[in-house]
């Protein structure tokens, strides 16, 4: 897209991430670029070469003899707790002590000279279990009634008696797949030893407040004796919001009882078997309907796999469930959620948080309805939209009162083309039976705010050096998602500084305590806003100052371009911070915010637990190869509202970077586990994100031009972090849409998320199954 | 004749290095990032997967230094021997190289830690522009990046990044690199040795005659052989092997050879498959095709036919197309050669008739081809994928009626195997879609595939079936269509 015209102040800018030069210098120092002592330990983790079961005997004898090992621990050796569970819970140990779970889960940590002698050496571990029988899918958790946490139930209206009151119904079951998270670096933690049995650490995460609280318990020591820091992450998307405390916990301990550095890096095997990845689910749905495509009951069953442990399955499965709805006006709804337990990898927060698989479940139903009534899906989309007057109340009674896409949905169509191409498409699809080609539009309507009310709190902290410079901190973290240089340009706006003059710094837990993961899209929502609030206390001390020894008057005073305009003259930042100094005004500041307006009851489905909502929608085109189930997308035209806009150039990164990754997940991104419970997708080399060729051919993506959010969030900007994942639903549903193709557009495909080929060839053989016998319904 | 070094030696950038003693298992990445600190190259991997260890090596073509990219995390520092590398850190000096600043200022990076390998790879196609052997378009950088993972950006700015790069000249730290490279490699190269290092972790010799590779054989029975590495570097990152000796066959003259000739296309061992890409282009579009997506530009870069199919594997992208093309293999040890029809070498799972004195020396196709010769690689996604199934078809048609097929699939079975009850049911009949109904059902007779992480039984069989009908249209002259050639209105890569 034409990025808007740069205007004189920071904030809208489309200014380049902070660190975009370093990045391509490799100058930017990740965890593992940190220069260490020689003498720096490593460590690496072993475990059983089973499934699960009870642990019977640890033999760590050729372990210890290894070349390179100086130090081997078990559970039984750690010095204070032995968990990390973000839920408190105590389902999550560091290393496993009776019982093993899952495939992998670590037994020992062996401590050696180098990255590869602590690999080799863990690898010569034997664990005995004496096995037991696992518990693998959803169906199996679901057959023995295997769950982490309670059924979470979500009601408005009497959904059962609207449905049998219903002209038309239909039900379904859809699944979707799991997702790793793929982040280019690694899980990664370096623990360095401090005066008074004090600890640093070096941590990839994005939550270094919760790695401070439990390293504290693990290690036996007050907080304040754990420092947590990081620059950067070698991206995040969810997976360093809980996962990255093992691994730091392991470094600390270690890094303790040798009194020496200790570097605990994941090899991608390791870490895409030890760590936790997007729940899969499974939706059983029922629904009725009017002969003009309307809703008028929903009635969904949801399980997801959860794992092992609760992890945050619990918020996760909640968003599911916030999110069946998408943009969607369902009259009555009863929603039911069960988090299954089952002996794999604890599934933990991905971008979206549940979000995505609920959207997909209920824009499939929509397709279903679209089917049934042989309108285009777009017309039952739009038939179906929140809207105001008796149609804008949620499942779980919130009203709506911030709804755009009925806009954004109007010019998409418009700049897509949506009506010529549908009826183009149609035609070719006549010609040509090999290769078809399928057209879809899908909104998004994402809920911004942690679902647990406390979370929405952040704090700054800001220095004004004498020399007029700026050091600026805040509790939320780096992860590529461009928050550093969104928070900065907040800060020069409102002290009227160019950026250059903002010194961005890494987050750490002594400069800003009991902050909050960055996580939920909130990151610039709560942490510019924290440090704008400590820039106008800055502010304000400088303009009652200047006020006084100028003797004018403090409203007057316009702090632009690095100057302070006062009136007749004007005097640059710097100067007027030196006077400052030498009349003693405190030139630091800590800043704070916590969202307003939010509440939520659990028990009762009830509240507002979101501040607003971020909107968009998105139009793809895709051909797939009937013979084979090859596929490949086409064309993409995204519309996204970010509200004003903060800096466009990294909101529409978020956008294009978002989408692409839904579309993985929607599509080639397949998490296999083998009958035994072992997962085989565990490298690049069997887990296949999408490469560059996977890039739609042709891709339109703007943001709203009308885009301001209606709640005082900074700037009147909108969280972008997740929201675009869902806008690749778009693409499975385009899939879809040449699936049916061969039936002649009469059913809604058998098709399950992630439309690998193989998902696609059989969903075309049922197609082509009914297309040839139309009274029978195949099945 | 050349004569044993035991030193090892390369240029780091600028500055030649010489070692006497090091690990042979040490990759080049390990050196790199643990033992010079250049940190910038990272490991997102270790398999050869992702990319974020891309750097670029020089090696004299002609005089010249031709640039490849290559992963550093499955090389072996030993296999850079005599060659130039270059890491993001060489090309930022004096000041950043374009495709570092358009990756800038278009917005291509968000979390970095692939910036650097995607960055080298570009540099490479920006190297191959300015020599003239590449034009930066659409498809040249998807070739470029398709080894290149990116989990943040959704590749578009990096894309767009690129085009402008490749716009600009060379930059006078690549000037600077090249002239280094032009005066000292020649000097090693004229040197006539070869690297024969032997330490207390292992011995590595990188023999550049099989006299001299027969003799190590002799010595050292159990010796390692290595060409690309690009599979032997996953044997020591992830399953911890070690080798007592390690013997590098890149440079075996012997091996090395392309020969073209009006009965037969000959391609030695050790010729990699970026090096191979051509002349196996000339013989199909669809072999340029499959080539192109085979593993990627730094798998390419390192990956020997031999290798490819001396390692036996049941899903080797080479296997099944020059099984069709009538492929022969020629053996060689020390006491002489014997030809070998390829679809015979292959006897079982891990199982291969080679014996363990011999070595793959060259295959040999013969020429012309059938008249009709169609292949498919089918995986879960276009780029840098292992086959779920492969399949070659070979035909000759004479009055309508099908005179011969050799039909071969890849990941069907144990090895690379002939359909023969397919073939069977298709010579001597016309092509028609009885004809080709009735073949594929006799699949079921030739093949019982497995279900894994790449495809399921089910899903290998229909799909098999789909690329018979595939050739049915193609022989009839309806192209099927491929999914990469739409519309002007819709492949706008503008």
């Amino acid at each position: 897209m034409i990025l808007p015209d740069l205007s004189n102040t920071s904030v809208g800018r489309p200014i380049a991430h902070d660190s975009s030069l370093k990045h391509a210098t490799g100058e930017a120092i990740y965890i593992d670029d940190i220069r260490l002592p020689s003498e720096t330990l490593h460590l690496a983790v072993g475990g059983a070469k089973r499934v699960c079961g009870s642990i019977e005997k640890i033999d760590l004898a050729a372990v210890r003899s290894a070349p390179g090992v100086i130090d081997v621990f078990c559970a039984q050796d750690l010095p204070g707790h032995n968990d990390v569970s973000p839920s408190g819970r105590g389902d999550d140990p560091i290393l496993a002590q009776k019982t093993v779970r899952f495939d992998g889960e670590p037994v020992f940590a062996v401590v050696a000279s180098s990255h590869r002698a602590a690999r080799a050496a863990a690898a010569l571990g034997v664990v005995t279990l004496s096995e037991s029988e696992p518990i693998l899918t959803i169906d199996d958790a679901l057959a023995e009634q295997s769950f982490v946490s309670e059924e979470q139930v979500m009601t408005r209206g009497n959904a059962a008696r609207a449905l049998a009151d219903s002209p038309h119904t239909l039900e379904g079951i859809i699944r979707c797949g799991g997702q790793d998270h793929f982040y280019l670096e690694g899980q990664i933690s370096v623990a360095v030893p401090q005066e008074d049995g004090d600890m640093l650490i070096y941590c990839s995460t994005q939550h270094p407040s919760e790695i401070q609280d439990h390293l504290a318990k693990v290690l036996g020591t007050p907080a304040h004796a754990v420092t947590v820091e990081v620059r950067r992450m070698g991206g995040g998307f969810g997976g360093k919001e809980s996962q990255a405390c093992q691994w730091a916990a392991l470094a600390a301990v270690a890094a303790q009882r040798n009194q020496l550095p200790v570097k605990c890096r994941l090899d991608r095997d390791d870490d895409m078997k030890l760590t936790g990845k997007r729940h899969d689910f499974r939706f059983d749905w029922r629904l009725g309907h009017d002969a003009e495509g309307r809703i008028l009951s929903v009635d969904c069953d949801m399980a997801s796999r959860c794992g092992c442990s609760l992890d945050l399955s619990d918020p996760i499965n909640d968003r599911a469930m916030f999110h069946l709805d998408n943009a969607y006006f369902f009259p009555a709804v009863a929603i039911r959620s069960k988090r299954c337990f089952t002996n794999t990898v604890s599934n933990t927060a991905f971008r979206g948080f549940g979000g995505p698989q609920g959207m997909l479940a209920g824009e499939r139903m929509i397709e279903a309805v679209a089917r049934a009534t042989g309108l285009d899906p777009l017309t039952v989309r739009k038939r179906n939209f929140y809207s105001p007057d008796n149609r804008n109340i949620t499942p779980y009674h919130m009203t709506i009162e911030d709804f755009v896409l009925d806009d954004i949905v109007e010019a998409l169509e418009t700049s897509s083309d949506y009506w010529n191409r549908r009826e183009l498409i149609q035609q070719e699809n006549n010609k040509n039976p090999v290769t078809r080609r399928g057209l879809a539009l899908t909104p998004v309507k994402f809920g911004i705010s942690f679902t647990a009310t406390w979370f929405n709190q952040a704090g700054a902290l800001l220095h004004i050096y004498k020399d007029g410079s700026v050091h600026l901190n805040h509790g939320g973290t780096e992860m590529g998602q461009g928050l550093f240089t969104k928070v900065a340009q907040v800060v020069a706006t409102a002290l009227g500084l160019p950026i250059e003059q903002i010194k961005i710094s890494a987050t750490r837990t002594d400069k800003v305590p009991n902050t909050s993961a960055t996580a939920a899209s909130s990151g610039a929502d709560l942490n510019a806003m924290a440090a704008r609030n400590a820039a106008i206390v800055l502010k304000k001390r400088l303009s009652s100052f200047a006020a006084r020894h100028f003797k004018i008057d403090a409203e007057s005073l316009r702090f632009e371009d690095g100057k302070i305009d006062l009136g007749d003259q004007s005097i640059s930042f710097s100067k007027l911070v030196e006077l400052a100094y030498m009349n003693r005004v405190q030139l630091s500041a800590t800043g704070f915010y916590r969202t307003p307006k939010i509440h939520y009851d659990r028990k009762n489905a009830k509240g507002r637990p979101f501040y607003y909502f971020a909107y968009g929608a998105a139009v793809s085109e895709v051909a797939v190869d009937t013979l084979t189930g090859e596929n490949r997308v086409l064309r993409v035209d995204i519309l996204h509202d970010v509200g004003r806009s903060l800096n466009p150039a990294i909101d529409l990164g978020q956008i294009e970077g978002g989408f692409i990754q839904g579309m993985g997940w929607l599509t080639t991104e397949e998490l296999w586990w083998d009958s035994q419970g072992a997962i085989r997708t565990h490298a690049p080399s069997t887990y296949k994100i999408p490469s560059c060729t996977d890039k739609p051919q042709k891709i339109n993506v703007n943001l709203w031009a009308d885009g301001e959010n209606v709640e005082q969030t900074i700037h009147r900007s909108k969280a972008v972090g997740e929201p675009p994942l869902m806008l690749a639903i778009s693409v499975h549903q385009a899939l879809s849409d040449a699936v049916s193709s061969v039936s002649a557009y009469q059913h809604a495909p058998a098709l399950d998320a992630p439309a690998t080929p193989e998902a696609l060839l059989n969903a075309i053989q049922i197609e082509r199954a009914r297309a040839r016998h139309p009274e029978k319904e195949a099945t | 004749m050349s004569h044993s070094r035991s030193s090892f030696h390369c240029l780091i950038g600028n500055n030649p290095i010489a070692l006497e003693t090091f690990d042979p298992h040490l990759t080049l990445l390990d050196f790199l990032r643990l033992e010079k600190n250049l940190t910038g190259t990272k490991e997102g991997c270790a398999e050869g997967d992702c990319g974020a260890c891309t750097v670029l090596v020089g090696r004299l073509r002609e005089g010249e230094v031709e640039y490849q990219a290559v992963n550093a995390c499955i090389a072996p520092l030993a296999s850079a021997d005599g060659t130039q590398i270059l890491t993001v850190e060489h090309i930022s000096v004096p000041k950043p190289h374009p495709v570092q600043q358009k990756i800038a200022e278009h917005h291509g990076s968000q979390c970095g830690f692939c910036t650097p390998g995607i960055v080298m790879s570009l540099v490479g196609l920006h190297e191959a522009c300015a020599d003239g052997r590449a034009v930066a378009d659409p498809t040249s950088i998807n070739d470029a990046l398709a080894g290149n993972l990116c989990r943040c950006t959704g590749y578009t700015p990096i894309i767009a990044a690129a085009m402008a790069a490749c716009k600009t000249p060379r930059p006078p730290q690549s000037e600077s690199l090249r002239q280094s490279a032009e005066s000292i490699l020649p000097t090693w190269e004229q040197a006539h040795t070869h690297l024969e290092l032997q330490t207390q972790n292992g011995g590595y010799f990188a023999p550049k005659n099989l006299r001299r590779l027969w003799e190590i054989k002799t010595n050292f029975p159990n010796a390692q052989l290595v060409a690309g590495a690009t599979d032997v570097g996953l044997w020591v990152n992830k399953a911890h092997q070690t080798f007592t000796q390690i013997v590098d066959i890149n440079h075996i003259e012997e091996l090395r050879k392309i020969e073209r000739r009006a009965s037969c296309l000959t391609i030695g061992a050790s010729v990699t498959l970026a090096e191979g890409l051509k002349p196996m282009a000339e013989i199909s579009s669809d072999l340029d095709v499959l080539l192109r997506r085979f593993g990627s530009a730094q798998v390419r870069s390192k990956a020997t036919f031999g290798g490819n199919i001396a390692n036996g594997s049941p899903i080797g992208d080479l296997a099944p197309a020059l099984i069709a093309l009538n492929a022969t293999l020629r053996l060689a040890n020390p006491s002489g050669k014997r030809d070998l029809d390829l679809e015979n070498f292959f006897i079982d799972y891990g199982q291969q008739d080679l014996g363990p004195d011999e070595v793959v020396e060259s295959i040999s196709i013969p020429l012309p081809s059938a008249a009709h010769f169609y292949c498919w690689k089918i995986s879960k996604r276009f780029d840098q994928d292992i086959s779920a199934l492969s399949g070659a078809f070979a035909f000759n048609i004479s009055d309508g009626i099908i005179s011969s097929a050799r039909i071969v699939f890849g990941g069907m079975a144990s090895t690379p195997s002939r359909a023969i009850e397919c073939e069977k049911a298709l010579v001597d009949q016309p092509v028609s879609p009885d004809t080709f109904s009735t073949a594929a059902a006799a699949l079921d007779g030739d093949f019982s595939p497995i279900s894994d992480m790449r495809a399921s039984a089910t899903y290998r069989t229909l799909a098999a079936r789909g690329l018979l009908q595939k050739c049915m249209q193609r022989l009839e002259n309806r192209n099927p269509g491929s999914l990469y050639s739409f519309p002007a209105e819709v492949n706008d890569l503008a």
